[in-house]
């Protein structure tokens, strides 16, 4: 938790990030920023979801409708944190030369997007029935 | 011996890192537009109040924001000299995803 804010301080400054080590090679540096961008198509792609749960399901009883929208837009909004967040830490490891973080978010965020899926066929399945 | 015409050319990248992370933008660019036509249709469908409004206007705002911040990347990436474009700073990255965290929670607003 202490690392996770001392990260988020990083978020707003660069200089700091910038006096550690050593620059890597620029490559490295556009491939780390190009992942944070597919994460960052994710969360919007997610949270593009949770409009379309609202939009495109209005024959769902509101609860269901609003419940499955607000987790998608909730994962959405923590996979933008999560994206910038391993984004710097990247990017500290590379200028430190130690190996790159692991991280067991891309699990777990799939394990969700499974759960909604099946939430999802369950409720359309009940929903034709009734 | 150098042929004396390539002397001074500038060595190219044969992975065009710059140009596939300037791509890399516009996808990004192109799923905020998505998310940011369903928060339109969202404040439309049924009768908008005054709180969809708002929140279709910030939206829209927030696609704006996230249009120039690319566009501004876009221009440093595409100015580079010859040893690659500077590292993407830090604040920049979290005004991204700031613009993004604010869009789900207009979200929120419209779904409520």
């Amino acid at each position: 938790m202490i690392e996770f804010v001392r990260n988020v301080r990083l978020w707003f400054a660069p200089e700091e990030v910038r006096q550690e080590g050593v620059t890597p090679d620029y490559r490295f540096s556009l491939a780390n920023e190009r992942t944070f961008l597919a994460w960052l198509r994710t969360a919007l792609a997610l949270i593009g979801g949770g409009f379309a749960v609202d939009q495109f399901l209005p024959d769902l009883r509101w609860g269901w409708r609003v419940g499955l929208a607000l987790a998608l837009l909730a994962a959405g909004v923590l996979c933008s944190l999560r994206a910038v967040n391993h984004w710097v830490r990247c990017e500290r490891a590379m200028r430190r030369g130690e190996d790159l973080p692991v991280s067991r978010f891309p699990a777990l965020l799939s394990i969700a997007v499974a759960i909604v899926a099946v939430a999802m066929v369950v409720v359309v399945l009940v929903g034709w029935e009734g | 011996m150098t042929a004396p015409g390539t002397r001074h050319r500038p060595e190219r990248d044969p992975g065009l890192q710059p140009e596939r992370t300037r791509l890399a933008w516009r996808r990004t660019t192109l799923s905020s537009t998505v998310a940011a036509v369903l928060a339109a249709k969202a404040a439309l469908h049924g009768g908008p109040s005054a709180i969809d409004v708002t929140a279709c206007a910030l939206c829209c705002a927030l696609w704006l924001g996230f249009l120039a911040l690319a566009h501004r990347r876009i221009r440093v990436l595409a100015t580079s000299g010859t040893d690659g474009p500077p590292a993407l700073a830090p604040r920049h990255a979290t005004a991204a995803t700031l613009c993004t965290v604010a869009l789900a929670v207009c979200a929120v607003a419209l779904v409520f």
